[in-house]
């Protein structure tokens, strides 16, 4: 159930479009109005200009794609070791002495921290990234898949118990789907964390992908390209998002989480 | 003939924050095929563990239990529960909730609609069976949750309060549908509740708990005629039986 008003798909879409408008009237304003020094705020139509340019050196997909490819491989590993071993920790007790705590420690270690060590062992190279997004993600994924298995009602299994169902059907027709709309939301959440690790491993150490655009622009002082960059990475961000909202209203319609 | 459940000596130990509590002591209970088994008692008086030990979701710390003479070891079709939450599962339809036993058991997917119809239009949801669970009231909940496990043809049909969440007329009316559903099906049925007047309205046998650790304190046979309905509920025999039932009770309650 939500507490927040109803308002229709259209109105929200309204509403969104104009806090988007609201803010490229402050930045025109700041800009073109000369409050802001063109070194530190770029005017937005420089911007645009910046994507033509970009496109012109055929950076702008590539680098794009870059990113893009190194976030879904790294991510998709940590997914593919989290997602069982959350499922594991949430119905085993033994599971969970053994791991838990060991996930716990790791969780608090700076991932940012780690890049030093990550580039030592797998060099400049798209390892390294999947290196950093899956040691960022995997280790709270696996936490959060926990509890969204735990948050599964108990009396669930018990019912599919007494109507003949086995261990593993449980598991399988009971405790997957009935934390699948969780698991969607964690995965949606970790997709973004993700996306914050590469880009700083790329502003760190990379030959091609958007951090390491933005770290070049910066050391050309074109503002224009780094604000190219961050639009870039803000867009995809939302786009992520909507297609996980989507896959979730396609895959888990019955949730009472899905606005429907 | 021997029962269709007997429990013999049952025995149920938990290990609490100052030492192991006892929650059963010496339950022995039987009851025969057909029968509508009533169990009463004061909150916490482990009717609820005993009724798990019966399904096989808890084990007895010593003593047994025997479905059809077989010891029971854990949870099976044979004894499908309703349970005071809501419990169906909100991805499938109410069709499809209905057939998950039949699944597993593989039955073809033509007899499974087939059963799983018969069984909802048994509990008045004919129309419904396409509906999702967030769709439906809690009275149609468990209405549904009744036709899953009726679906399945248990051996006995186990009930924790599976009204207790329901407001006073809903429940009146599951209760009368789980009346005639029982005398048609004529399926054995254990059930548990804290209402009164709920165990005498449809019980053969009510059994009256201890209060901690539980025990079997009586067994009272209901006599009222069948076909029965709220009607019976101010009747004189009901009055009598209840005020046996509450002398019972109060002495556990203020004890």
């Amino acid at each position: 159930m939500s507490t927040r008003s109803k308002a229709s798909p259209a109105h929200r879409a309204g509403l969104a479009l104009l806090s988007f408008a609201a803010v490229l009237a402050a930045w025109s304003a700041a800009s073109y109005g000369g409050l802001v020094k063109e070194l530190f705020l770029p005017k937005p139509h420089s911007v645009l200009l910046a994507f033509v340019d970009m496109q012109r050196d055929g950076i702008l997909l590539s680098y794009t794609w870059d990113s893009v490819y190194r976030v879904m491989v790294g991510w998709s590993l940590a997914v593919a070791a989290a997602v069982p071993l959350g499922l594991f920790i949430a119905t085993s007790r033994r599971g969970a002495a053994v791991c838990a705590p060991l996930i716990e420690f790791a969780r608090y270690l700076p991932v940012v921290a780690l890049v030093p060590l990550t580039l030592l062992y797998f060099g400049i190279g798209d390892g390294q990234k999947f290196a950093i997004i899956f040691l960022g993600t995997f280790f709270q994924l696996a936490l959060m898949v926990a509890d969204s298995v735990a948050a599964v009602p108990r009396d669930l299994g018990r019912a599919a118990a007494t109507l003949g169902a086995s261990r593993a059907q449980i598991y399988r027709m009971v405790l997957l789907p009935g934390a699948l709309p969780g698991i969607m939301d964690d995965l949606r959440i970790t997709v973004g964390w993700a996306w914050t690790y590469l880009v700083v491993a790329e502003l760190v150490a990379a030959n091609s992908g958007l951090g390491y655009m933005i770290l070049r622009a910066q050391r050309f002082l074109a503002i224009d390209r780094i604000f190219a960059g961050l639009v870039l990475i803000g867009l995809l961000g939302l786009a992520t998002d909507w297609l996980f909202k989507a896959a979730a209203r396609l895959c888990v319609p019955w949730s009472e989480k899905v606005d429907a | 003939m021997s029962a269709l459940l007997e429990i013999r000596n049952m025995r149920k130990d938990f290990s609490g924050a100052a030492g192991p509590v006892t929650a059963l002591e010496g339950i022995d209970l039987d009851v025969a095929e057909g029968e509508l088994a009533v169990i009463v008692g004061p909150s916490g008086c482990g009717k609820s563990t005993l009724l798990n030990i019966v399904a096989g979701l808890e084990h007895g710390t010593s003593g047994e239990a025997r479905i059809d003479g077989r010891p029971i070891t854990g949870p099976g079709a044979d004894r499908g529960m309703v349970f005071q939450s809501y419990t169906l599962f909100p991805w499938l339809s109410v069709r499809e909730n209905v057939e998950f036993g039949l699944r597993i058991k593989g039955v073809p997917k033509n007899d499974r609609a087939a059963i799983a119809r018969r069984y909802l239009g048994l509990v008045g949801l004919a129309d419904f069976e396409n509906a999702l669970p967030k769709e439906l009231s809690g009275g149609m909940k468990q209405r549904v949750a009744i036709a899953r496990v009726l679906a399945n043809q248990p051996r006995m049909l186990l009930m924790d309060e599976p009204f207790g969440a329901l407001d006073a007329q809903t429940r009146l009316v599951l209760q009368e549908l789980l009346l005639g559903i029982r005398a048609q099906e004529r399926s054995t049925v254990l059930f548990i509740t804290h209402d009164i007047d709920e165990a005498i309205l449809l019980a053969d046998n009510v059994y009256v708990m201890s209060r901690r650790p539980g025990r079997l304190k009586a067994r009272i046979p209901v006599d009222i005629p069948r076909p029965r309905d709220h009607r019976v509920t101010v009747s004189a025999d009901f009055a009598a039986v209840k005020a046996r039932i509450m002398e019972l009770l109060w002495e556990e309650i203020t004890a």
